[in-house]
């Protein structure tokens, strides 16, 4: 249950302040709580996520790491066990492939393993997601790699409210937590339409956020747009892709924001496609083995005799993120709109 | 220069694959340990620069001298009650450890590992430190849990049984012990990981202002880990409060230690490398493991920063009960390795001292022996793996989570359909 101060102040902010602000509201909250990474302490971080923080709590609570993403997941599973929150943050999702032993082996095993003996409260964040001219390693979207491990939460917010929200939920569960930043989100909503002016999240109505504290659910989705006509699985940028899709085609999706992409809101997929009785998966990621290989296996177990049509799949493609052909690579509007009214027109 | 002049200047290349001197068949020559004689190795300040332990890197500090008299600067102070509480751990380790590899002989227990002639590492290790440190183990540190009194032996030989009264419910492979109140972290069959995690929660105690220190373990053959590295790093940069301990037993399982990158250098000298203070250790030596652990634990404790020992000791035992060294090393090369059998040399020293006698030692061993039998009759009553006996389906899937999520509760029940019980 969405839990916050009522009386809170509420005041526009960016993703990036968002999850400052998170931040630093948990570093008030929690002695426990300690925040470290690649350029996160003085320098307030690449993307000035952590930016003041130090100076506000000193530098035995938020500080610089070594270049060493091993290393910095690792100690955060140490300090974890010792009974620290650590928010560790790796610089971008692309460079978390040499923590994988210690995600995948340690902070998602550790409960288990010591059947509950220790812990691994940490919270992972990483900016991921393309669309920026990021290139092969500034662009990628490897929830799928997290969400096959047991023992992880895997969690991407769209908006700064929800950013803010689920951060703090993230950094207050007892369970490890993958934390999905997609960069190009950071300073606005973005549909995939590279050729217009962004808009700044000072214009939209989810970038007012409230001073204080307040936690959004781990596992539950939200229908970010209700809709009649079919059901828009996604999570993410690619949210407002499809939102922008649905206007250009006028057909009235339902887009469903899973926030929490495992463990997920099951039940909010379900509700949705036997209504719509119609099915589209949206994400960044390459396609095969992604994780809406996982979304459409759901909803073929789940909703077979209400589907009306197969459930189609737009992602990136199955190679590595290119730079040049960025925008024939991100799964934009016309993609995404296409694929609606196939689902429609059968 | 032409080609015909490189050819002149030079041979082709040739890749160093290296090897150890001893294979079946013939012997091992040790003369590449580089040894000091007891007593000689200088003991500095426990303020001592990094930078100024360099020497100490290459050389072995040894107290023990061939007749079993403590000597030089090292030598502890430690009463003959302490002592024999030493040699009563590593003759408990060594008791255990038999009856262990017995017991998966006859198939009671699926696996075990042995820990047999590096039992003086843990023990004495464990005396150094205090209620509350966190040891950060391999799987071959059982010693340090054996020096433990409030650690029944009932405990973990139901770990080791998979039984229904297995603390970790069945989920781990034996000898995968995690025994939190004894200061003794969950071990993972991944190796090296555990070292830069030791570092993180020595970190944490720093970060509270605690007063714990942690002790983080690695054999010869994890160092080539990245994360044996990381720590290192991480240890340094922050001035962490942990002792770094690199158990040298020569072998990763099949692989001699130069193929770890010990030839021709000391894992002592990665420390002081990465500006960590740093010792090598004669790891068959109870009063220098002792000794050295203190010095450690003291310089942690007292905010001075990291220690790096390698402890050079002897795997004299199969890697595991799924090995069979005879097939890669001299059948007798623990009898040839110079630093010995650690519990004779202690038991020697306290003979010397006129403080044991063999018919005390005789009667340890006895007590011992039926000490261990007892505890493992008491376990086998708990069920063992084989008659099927061990923890509840349920438990199969608690502890994935701190919650059960919707999934995982949905595939329980089947797995209880299938399985049929509990």
């Amino acid at each position: 249950m969405t839990e916050k101060d009522t009386q809170d102040k509420v005041v526009p902010m960016t993703m990036i302040q968002a999850l400052r602000s998170a931040m630093d509201v948990m570093l008030t909250r929690y002695p426990n709580v300690v925040i470290f990474g690649q350029d996160v302490g003085y320098f307030g971080g690449v993307f000035r996520c952590t930016d003041g923080l130090q100076a506000k709590y000193g530098d035995q609570r938020v500080f610089d790491a070594p270049i060493s993403e091993g290393g910095i997941v690792g100690v955060a599973v140490g300090m974890g066990a010792y009974g620290l929150r650590p928010v560790a943050e790796i610089q971008f999702a692309d460079y978390f492939y040499p923590a994988s032993d210690q995600i995948v082996s340690e902070a998602a095993r550790l409960r288990y393993r010591s059947a509950g003996d220790f812990t691994a409260p940490l919270t992972i964040r990483m900016p991921c997601g393309g669309g920026i001219y990021g290139g092969q390693t500034h662009s990628q979207s490897p929830e799928a790699l997290f969400t096959h491990v047991c023992g992880l939460r895997t969690v991407m917010p769209t908006n700064p409210y929800d950013a803010k929200g689920l951060l703090i939920a993230a950094i207050e569960c007892d369970d490890p937590v993958i934390f999905l930043e997609p960069k190009r989100l950071y300073n606005g909503p973005f549909d995939g339409h590279h050729d217009r002016p962004s808009t700044p999240w000072s214009s939209h109505p989810l970038g007012l956020v409230p001073e204080g504290y307040y936690s959004l659910p781990l596992d539950q989705a939200t229908v970010f747009r209700p809709g009649r006509d079919l059901t828009v699985i996604t999570y993410g940028t690619m949210v407002y892709v499809a939102e922008a899709a649905a206007k250009e085609t006028g057909i009235d999706a339902e887009i469903i924001d899973l926030r929490a992409i495992w463990p997920l809101d099951l039940a909010a997929i379900v509700r949705s496609v036997k209504k719509t009785g119609r099915c589209v998966v949206l994400h960044e990621a390459t396609r095969t083995s992604g994780f809406g290989a996982e979304l459409v296996a759901l909803v073929q177990e789940h909703c077979f005799y209400h589907l009306e049509v197969p459930i189609e799949r737009v992602t990136g493609w199955d190679t590595p993120y290119p730079h040049a052909q960025e925008w024939d690579y991100f799964p934009g509007p016309a993609r995404v709109a296409a694929a609606l009214q196939r689902a429609m027109e059968q | 220069m032409n080609r015909n002049d490189e050819h002149a200047h030079g041979e082709r290349l040739r890749l160093h694959v290296p090897e150890p001197s001893g294979r079946p068949g013939c012997h091992t020559d040790f003369s590449y340990l580089h040894l000091s004689p007891a007593g000689v190795v200088r003991r500095p300040d426990i303020d001592v620069a990094a930078v100024d332990t360099a020497d100490l890197a290459y050389s072995l500090i040894r107290v023990l001298d061939e007749q079993g008299q403590a000597v030089g600067p090292w030598a502890p102070a430690l009463s003959p009650d302490q002592l024999r509480r030493g040699l009563r751990t590593m003759l408990k380790t060594r008791i255990f450890d038999g009856r262990m590899l017995i017991a998966q002989r006859q198939k009671k227990l699926s696996f075990y590992m042995q820990s047999l002639g590096e039992e003086a590492i843990g023990s004495a290790h464990a005396m150094a430190l205090n209620e509350g440190d966190m040891c950060f183990p391999t799987y071959r540190q059982q010693s340090l849990l054996l020096s433990r009194d409030d650690v029944p032996l009932v405990e973990m030989i139901c770990q080791l049984l998979s039984n229904e009264r297995d603390p970790l419910k069945g989920r781990q492979l034996p000898v995968m012990y995690s025994i939190k109140r004894a200061g003794f972290f969950s071990i993972s069959g991944n190796l090296a990981t555990q070292f830069i995690q030791a570092v993180g929660w020595a970190m944490a105690s720093a970060i509270k202002g605690d007063t714990r220190i942690a002790s983080g373990w690695i054999g010869d053959g994890a160092t080539a880990e990245s994360d044996f590295h990381t720590a290192l790093t991480f240890a340094h940069v922050y001035r962490a409060p942990v002792i770094l301990n690199v158990v040298n037993n020569q072998w990763a399982i099949s692989t001699f230690q130069a193929i770890a990158g010990g030839e021709g250098t000391t894992f002592a000298a990665r420390g002081s490398g990465c500006g960590i203070a740093s010792l090598r250790v004669d790891g068959n030596d109870f009063l220098a493991v002792y000794a050295v652990s203190r010095w450690a634990a003291e310089r942690a404790r007292r905010n001075l920063g990291p220690t790096l020992i390698e402890w050079v000791t002897y795997r004299a035992g199969p890697h595991s009960t799924s090995d069979d060294p005879s097939k890669y090393r001299p059948a007798d090369e623990w009898q040839r390795f110079p630093l010995g059998d650690p519990i004779a040399r202690l038991k020697q020293h306290l003979l010397a001292l006129g403080e044991w006698t063999e018919a005390q030692h005789e009667a340890l061993h006895k007590e011992l022996e039926a000490e261990v039998i007892a505890a493992q009759k008491e376990a086998e009553a708990f069920g063992t793996l084989a008659d099927g006996h061990i923890p509840s389906i349920a438990s199969m899937f608690e502890d994935v989570y701190k919650d059960m999520p919707m999934h995982l509760q949905q595939q329980m029940a089947e797995a209880r359909h299938f399985g049929g019980r509990e």
